[in-house]
C-alpha cells in the first residue's frame, strides 16, 4: 500500500501541518470563524484517498476536475468531474471519489457508476471550509487509477462555526 | 423528513441516447460541526445516500459526506435504451427515505 516515492514528501507535510494546526488553535482562541476541532490534513487525505481505491499508485489523465479557481463562498462550490471512457461492459468506471484535505473531515462523496451511466460525469456542489486542495481519484473497471488534484482559494470558509 | 426533490431530465429521447439527469432535495445537511447558542453541538444529520436505478437497474449510487452542500444537487449521466422509469431514492442518516421517479420513453 506504501508508496516509496511519496513517503518522504508526506512526513515533511505532516510537520508543516502540525505547525499550522497549532497556530490554528490560537486563531480559534482569539475568535476566528473556525471551531477549535481539529481539521484534515493532506496527509489524512492522502490516505483516505488510497484506502478508497485501493492503490497509492496513480496514473495522470483522463480524469479532469472542473471547480473555480476562487470561490466566494465555501459554502458551495460546484465541481464536475469527467472521466474519459466508453463505459462499456468491458471498460467503465466504477466508481469516483472525492477528497478535500483541509476540511474537519478529509471525506466529500463517492460515486459508484455502471455501464448504464452512459457517460463518466458528475456534477455536485461542495462545502470547503478554507483554501485547499480538492482531490479527486476515478477507479477503473481494469483495476487502474487515475487522479486529479486542485487548489481552490476560498474567501468565505462553508463550514460552520 | 426532506421536502419534495427536483428532477429534471427529457421527457423523450432517442434509442441509445446518453443523457444529463439534474437531481435536487431540499435538506439543510447539518454537518455535525456547527454549535449552538448554548455552546452545545448541533447533531450531524444529512442525507448520506442517493442511488438511481433505471427499470430496477442501478445506474449510479452516491455517498455523499457533510462538506457536500446544503441542497445536495447531484447531476449525473445514463445511457437510455429503452422506455421505462427512472427511480431516485436518497437516505439520510436517521433512515428516512425519499423517493421518486420519472418515466422517459424512446422515440
Amino acid at each position: 500500500m506504501s508508496n516509496n516515492l511519496t513517503k518522504p514528501e508526506t512526513t515533511m507535510e505532516r510537520r508543516d501541518v502540525l505547525k499550522l494546526l497549532g497556530l490554528g488553535t490560537v486563531a480559534a482562541a482569539t475568535g476566528s470563524i473556525i471551531s477549535g476541532d481539529a481539521l484534515a490534513t493532506p496527509d489524512a487525505a492522502a490516505k483516505l484517498i488510497s484506502k478508497l481505491s485501493g492503490t497509492s499508485s496513480y496514473k495522470s489523465g483522463k480524469i479532469t476536475l472542473k471547480m473555480p479557481e476562487i470561490a466566494e463562498n465555501g459554502a458551495t462550490v460546484p465541481l464536475t468531474i469527467r472521466v474519459d471512457s466508453p463505459m462499456t461492459a468491458g471498460n467503465y468506471v466504477k466508481s469516483i471519489h472525492v477528497a478535500a484535505d483541509k476540511n474537519p473531515n478529509p471525506e466529500v462523496a463517492s460515486f459508484h457508476l455502471t455501464p448504464a451511466s452512459g457517460r463518466a460525469e458528475v456534477s455536485t456542489r461542495m462545502r470547503l471550509a478554507k483554501t485547499q486542495n480538492v482531490i479527486a481519484v476515478a477507479v477503473m473497471s481494469d483495476g487502474s487509477v487515475h487522479r486529479v488534484s486542485r487548489t481552490v482559494k476560498v474567501t468565505i470558509g462553508g463550514c460552520g462555526g | 423528513m426532506a421536502k419534495k426533490p427536483r428532477i429534471k431530465l427529457p421527457k423523450s429521447v432517442s434509442q441509445g441516447q446518453v443523457i444529463q439527469i439534474k437531481t435536487l432535495i431540499p435538506h439543510k445537511m447539518e454537518t455535525g460541526q456547527r454549535k449552538n447558542k448554548k455552546g452545545g453541538k448541533i447533531p450531524r444529520f444529512i442525507i448520506n445516500k442517493v442511488e438511481a436505478t433505471f427499470n430496477g437497474k442501478p445506474v449510479v449510487t452516491a455517498d455523499l459526506h457533510p462538506a457536500v452542500s446544503a441542497n445536495p444537487y447531484f447531476a449525473f449521466h445514463a445511457r437510455v435504451t429503452e422506455s421505462g422509469t427512472f427511480k431516485f431514492v436518497w437516505t439520510d442518516d436517521k433512515g428516512g427515505k425519499v423517493t421518486t421517479s420519472k418515466k422517459i420513453s424512446v422515440k
